[in-house]
């Protein structure tokens, strides 16, 4: 039977392979924010098993917030990506070194 | 039984998406990925009863956002052989943080979870039950003041958005409403003065 381990250890290797991903694309900013929706993916898996496992629609909510607020990122980030585009028509992260840090 | 073989295949097809996501050359390729991980995702809370947030999650993540992603991959022209470089440089390091990870997290999962009862499955809801309603009940009344940050939130988003990509282009033939509104009748009518003509 699948019971919430199941579950968490999903999540558990889907954030790890998006923390992968994060490493391997580190120079293109499109999929770096995708690898970061990947990662708000695998959190909302662990909310909603606890929210099964103790019965609490409270990580539901959780869930609900965390959506919400991950549209919002996006939107930002890529209306900051286009920006980021017309000015340097690049998107690597190596070019963004305008602040000399 | 069924369960569980549904499980497993949502599972293998989410992971094998979220492979993609990391691994394909074309950003394209990625953004589509992503929205095959979501839709699996979906499948997977759906089977976790979550049904309400697995239908949000089709319509905004796959409906509004991804679209929106597509938007701006497709309408930025990117030079994708110059991001892979370093790539068999970095999948190493990457591989071996991501191994960690999930040793880390499974070992705390199975090993350190005393007093939960990770290993149970939790009993099906009763066939009258709503997820929808359930949730809605407590989202309108204890967490009404959360659910109003949340669309400022929204709104922050949307004018964020908005201003950061408007610019002003030169040469552009835009009215000006204000002025149009403020002129006055001196400015534009000028009255003359003549004799009327003698023959």
């Amino acid at each position: 039977m699948v019971t919430v381990a199941h579950y968490l250890v999903l999540a558990a290797v889907l954030f790890s392979v998006s923390v992968a991903g994060i490493f391997i694309n580190r120079r293109n900013v499109i999929v770096l924010l995708m690898c970061i929706e990947l990662m708000l993916l695998a959190v909302n898996f662990n909310f909603i098993a606890f929210s099964r496992l103790l019965g609490d629609t409270l990580g539901q909510v959780f869930v609900f917030f965390i959506l919400t607020v991950a549209a919002a990122e996006a939107a930002i980030g890529l209306a900051i990506l286009v920006v980021l585009f017309r000015n340097t028509r690049s998107i690597n992260v190596d070019d963004m070194d305008t602040l000399k840090g | 039984m069924i369960s569980t073989v549904l499980f497993y295949s949502f599972a293998a097809i989410l992971l094998v998406a979220a492979l993609g996501v990391i691994t394909s050359r074309n950003p394209v390729h990625a953004a589509l990925f992503l929205v095959l991980a979501f839709v699996q995702s979906a499948a997977l809370w759906l089977l976790m009863e979550a049904e309400f947030l697995a239908i949000v999650l089709v319509l905004v993540y796959v409906g509004a956002v991804m679209v929106l992603l597509l938007f701006v991959v497709m309408m930025l022209d990117i030079n994708v052989e110059s991001m892979r470089e370093g790539f068999t440089r970095y999948v190493w390091i990457g591989a071996v943080v991501a191994l960690l990870v999930a040793v880390e997290i499974g070992h705390v999962v199975w090993f350190r979870s005393s007093g939960l009862q990770f290993l149970s499955t939790p009993a099906p809801f009763p066939a009258d039950y709503s997820n929808t309603r359930e949730l809605g009940s407590v989202l309108y009344t204890e967490h009404v003041y959360a659910f109003e940050i949340a669309a400022i939130i929204l709104l922050l988003a949307i004018v964020a958005a908005i201003t950061l990509t408007m610019r002003r282009r030169p040469g552009l033939k835009a009215q000006n409403v204000a002025k149009q509104v403020a002129v006055r009748r001196e400015d534009r009518v000028r009255l003359v003065k003549m004799d009327p003509s003698k023959d």
